[in-house]
């Protein structure tokens, strides 16, 4: 029943077969049509700038008080792309074949490919617009390697990629406002989706400064609302970060893909105390020059820089000869668990040191300065350790979500009209993202995918014609009414931020970077009863009609309370373990993920089944024409 | 680490929408872990107005870590507080002492309305930047990445200049209201690569109309922008700013 529409054709021609076939609306027309985006991340903001460059009638929506301050703008380490400038053996091929492989083969091989091949063309466009790319000194681009790769395909502008290939998206945004295409409506949050007459024609959005809930109607919404890393409240996310956009496309008939895949970063700076409300990153790109390590000691209370050499234990390369520290992000972070776990952590606890001495001794401090500055000074201000000095701390945190909204080739999902994109999709990084692959992936759906896919929609279904106050919008509304109404009158005791914790920590615990049967069951126990706690004994105060910031949380919360069953659903399901699953039941002699293809190589997708009865369970069989799904090996 | 604590009495702007009346209110963060952030600091006080059903203090604030440029108020003075090259989210509390009274306010300028709180509509930044802080260029147009090659030091300068977050510091830090470190940051930016140059001349006079139409103040050179700045961003380019400017004009005529 799920058609994924992959097009006929070998591999490599599957994406030029595919946009001939496509239909075009005539350019004339395109300004007829409307389009509404939810998100201004990299996805969002570049969909919403190539469907105005186009001519399409474009509105776009995000939470933040201006689309620039999407949480794309935090990402540090990179983009990559196929250019093989470093004449290092890359190719479109190569970095397919890595994502295939990186991923745990649980993704699905055109989409893949086509992303791979887009991948040149989002650095030309990006430099065409002014991002200011590392140089080398001959004026040429600069690239860097990046987890889990042996080639050096990793394109970066200091420590900040993010922020400025978003910047870049929000330029071409702001031009497309200022050619009167498209027209913004910053502060929003959307609570609901219209689908009338089968197919998605308009949101609900929530004015996020007067409290007003406002009616939207379009001939197609793409959603680019991003990942729901913060169900598990501490993550390396910002805090607006929610599954409230998708969750509410998933109660209207969109499913959900393989929730259960979330990936856990393994350089992050360890979580300090109760009362911390975010966990930082430290880029990825720092395990090129800086060596993981712990001492062989358990519970040693020694100040890392007195820890002789041989007592230290570099777990990572001694278990992984070839790829050293740069294993992939899973695997890195298991280990650290594991050697934790084994209560040889720093001081006995949850963290482990990560070294810059050698690189400094042999590169200079300025050279690793030039690198790595930023980060340097960043980890300074937030634990006031200096680590030209000492060696980092660091431990795993949630970063970045696989699962999402299922999508076809055309990036629409099982309801018509309701594209998605970016990280609120599953579509290209199956059970595990490479490093410098979700800003990649972005762009790729917003330049160069969602301008063709969206034309031949548009140009097939025609426009919607759905009024404002048709049935199905006013019910939406209303809806969304009655849920702020119903969260308003609790007036309880907890705070949101409370009952967000307790569920985070809950699913860390159970759900997190190793996954039992026995501890899934009982989250799926303890879920419900935090849900009904939430429920009857939260307080918002203040007004729903007015700047709220407690209610605005406590929305996304109830959402994440749903959410939460789901992903543990699937995790109990998927008997095996995958890339960011690791279930400890399937595991190979010496700890590493054991897949089951013969049951597995497939994607989960759930459909909503109403309030009170269980999601049911679809499978889109995975098919490998290309490559041969083998055990993965970091050896 | 050895972790400390510290009491401090605050003294917040509250106000509870554009037309409405603000006020400074006062508080007691009591025992604050000196390694939580300033933000965390302002979380733990709002928990406690939360749990007498008190409406909390709004504040803007998304990443926390210093790149979005969503958060920031005036402490003490200080835009984003006593770091130099620090957001308010980064900013943490081992920064003060024991006892201190802490004034908190929001950023203020004319061309940045109070929502509520600490909260401020920096619209008008976004609106300098439809002006013409882009390349025009469309998604498909663009010939390969390394077609054009950009000498490093040109590179490096357009970074230095493109790390603005836009935040606002600047402006509130300015006697005058000035957004001109945050407009010339961009410009600079364009202005040292290739591909900026062919709206070289419409890009900084639309970007200084537009900065004069959303109500700044003009610059009169007193740097407290570059100070107050969380990264970095140097006066220099209003400097390089203005030559743009008067060379467009030169131009124009
Ligand atoms: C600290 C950090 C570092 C990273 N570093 C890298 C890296 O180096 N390389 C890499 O490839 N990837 C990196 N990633 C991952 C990458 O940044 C993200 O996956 C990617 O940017 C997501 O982009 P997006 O456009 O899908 O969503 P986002 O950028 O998250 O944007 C979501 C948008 O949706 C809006 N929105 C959300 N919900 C609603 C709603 N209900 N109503 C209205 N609007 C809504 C938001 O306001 C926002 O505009 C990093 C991630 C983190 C957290
Ligand atoms: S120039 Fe500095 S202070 Fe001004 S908006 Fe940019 S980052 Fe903030
Ligand atoms: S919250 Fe993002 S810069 Fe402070």
């Amino acid at each position: 029943m799920l058609d994924a529409r992959v097009p006929e054709g070998p591999l490599p021609e599957k994406w030029t077969r595919c946009q001939f076939e496509m239909k075009l609306v005539n350019p004339a027309n395109r300004r007829k049509f409307t389009v509404i985006v939810v998100g201004t991340g990299l996805a969002g903001s570049s969909a919403s700038a190539s469907l105005a460059e186009l001519g399409y009638n474009v509105k776009t929506f995000c939470l933040n008080d201006t689309p620039r301050r999407a949480h794309s703008i935090a990402a540090q380490g990179g983009i990559n792309a196929a250019k093989n400038y470093r004449n290092d053996g890359d190719s479109v091929y190569r970095l397919f074949y890595d994502t295939i492989k990186g991923g745990d083969y649980r993704s699905r091989e055109a989409n893949v490919y086509r992303l791979a091949e887009i991948s040149v063309k989002i650095i030309d466009h990006c430099v065409a617009q002014g991002v200011p790319f590392a140089r080398e000194y001959g004026g040429l681009l600069d690239n860097r390697s990046f987890g889990g790769a042996q080639v050096s395909r990793t394109f970066y502008a200091r420590g900040q990629t993010g922020q400025q290939l978003l910047l870049g998206a929000y330029g071409a945004l702001m031009k497309e406002v200022k050619a009167g295409r498209v027209t913004l409506f910053p502060r929003r949050e959307m609570m609901d989706l219209i689908v009338a007459g089968g197919r998605a024609v308009g949101i609900i959005a929530r004015n996020l400064v007067t409290g007003a809930l406002e009616t939207h109607m379009a001939d197609a919404v793409v959603l680019a609302s991003g990942g729901y890393g913060n169900v598990f409240f501490l993550s390396t996310n910002g805090r607006s970060c929610n599954v409230s956009a998708a969750w509410r496309c998933y109660q209207r008939g969109a499913f959900f893909a393989n929730p259960c895949f979330t990936q856990i970063h393994p350089t992050c700076i360890p979580v300090h105390g109760d009362l911390q409300s975010k966990l930082t990153l430290m880029s990825e790109s720092l395990r090129n020059d800086g060596r993981i390590w712990v001492s062989c000691k358990p519970g040693d209370t020694r100040r890392p820089n007195d820890i002789p050499e041989e007592e230290r234990y570099y777990y990572l390369e001694e278990r992984y000869p070839s790829f050293g520290n740069l294993v992939p992000r899973d695997v890195a972070s298991r280990n650290a668990k594991m050697v934790c776990d084994a209560g040889l952590g720093v001081r006995g606890g949850n963290a482990v040191y990560l070294d810059f001495r050698d690189a400094i001794a042999r590169e200079g401090v300025a050279v690793i300065r030039e690198r790595y500055g930023n980060l340097f000074d960043m980890y300074e201000r937030i634990t006031g350790s200096d680590p030209y000095k000492e060696p980092m701390t660091i431990f795993p945190a949630i970063h970045y979500t696989m699962g999402g909204l299922w999508v076809d080739y055309h990036l629409m999902s099982t309801i018509p009209g309701l594209f998605v994109l970016g990280e609120a999709n599953f579509s290209d990084h199956g059970a595990n993202r490479l490093g410098a692959s979700a800003l990649m992936q972005g762009l790729a759906d917003g330049y160069f995918i969602i301008p063709y896919t969206m034309g031949h929609y548009l140009a097939s279904a025609g426009p919607a014609k759905v009024a404002a106050d048709a049935p199905e919008a006013r019910e939406a509304a209303d809806a969304a009414e009655n849920r702020i109404r119903k969260l308003m009158s609790i007036r309880g005791k907890r705070t949101v931020n409370e009952l967000h914790r307790r569920l985070g920590l809950l699913l860390w615990d159970k759900c997190g970077m190793a996954r039992n049967e026995q501890g899934l069951r009982e989250a799926l126990e303890e879920i419900p009863a935090i849900r009904e706690e939430f429920w009857k004994n939260v307080n918002i105060p203040g007004e729903p009609g007015t700047f709220n910031q407690v209610l605005e949380r406590a929305m996304r919360v109830a959402d994440f309370m749903e959410f939460a069953e789901l992903m543990v659903r699937d995790a109990l399901e998927r008997r095996e373990s995958c890339g960011g699953h690791f279930r400890e039941e399937f595991q190979t002699e010496d700890g590493e993920a054991l897949r089951d293809d013969e049951h597995f190589a497939h994607v989960a997708a759930w459909e909503y089944n109403g309030p009170d009865a269980a999601p049911r369970r679809h499978v889109e069989p995975l098919v490998f024409e290309a490559v041969k799904p083998s055990q993965r090996s970091y050896k | 680490m050895a972790v400390g604590t510290i009491s401090l009495t605050l003294k917040v702007w509250r106000q509870a929408g554009p037309d409405q009346p603000g006020r400074f209110e006062t508080y007691r963060a009591e025992n604050i872990p000196t390694d939580v952030s300033f933000l965390e600091m302002l979380d733990i006080v709002n928990d406690g107005l939360e749990r007498e059903g008190k409406e909390p203090i709004a504040f803007d604030h998304d990443c926390r870590e210093g790149i979005c440029g969503s958060c920031g108020a005036v402490v003490n003075g200080r835009p984003h507080g006593p770091r130099r090259a620090t957001t308010l989210c980064q900013l943490h509390m081992r920064e003060f002492r024991d006892g201190e009274t802490l004034v908190i306010e929001p950023f203020r300028a004319k061309a940045f309305p109070v929502v509520k709180d600490l909260v401020v509509d920096r619209s008008a930044f976004d609106r300098i930047i439809q002006a013409g802080g882009y390349v025009s260029v469309r998604t498909g147009q663009a010939p390969d990445a390394n077609a054009i090659p950009v000498p490093k030091h040109r590179a490096e300068r357009a970074m230095d200049a493109a790390q603005c977050i836009g935040c606002g510091a600047c402006v509130a830090a300015c006697p005058n209201a000035s957004a001109s470190l945050f407009t010339a940051a961009k410009i600079v930016q364009f202005a040292m690569l290739p591909q900026g140059h062919p709206e070289r001349v419409r890009r900084v006079v639309a970007m200084v109309e537009a900065m004069d139409r959303e109500g700044f103040g003009s610059c009169s050179k007193h740097y407290e922008c570059e100070a107050a700045c969380p990264k970095e961003i140097k006066v220099e380019n209003i400097t390089l700013m203005n030559r743009e400017y008067l060379r467009a004009m030169v131009r124009e005529d």
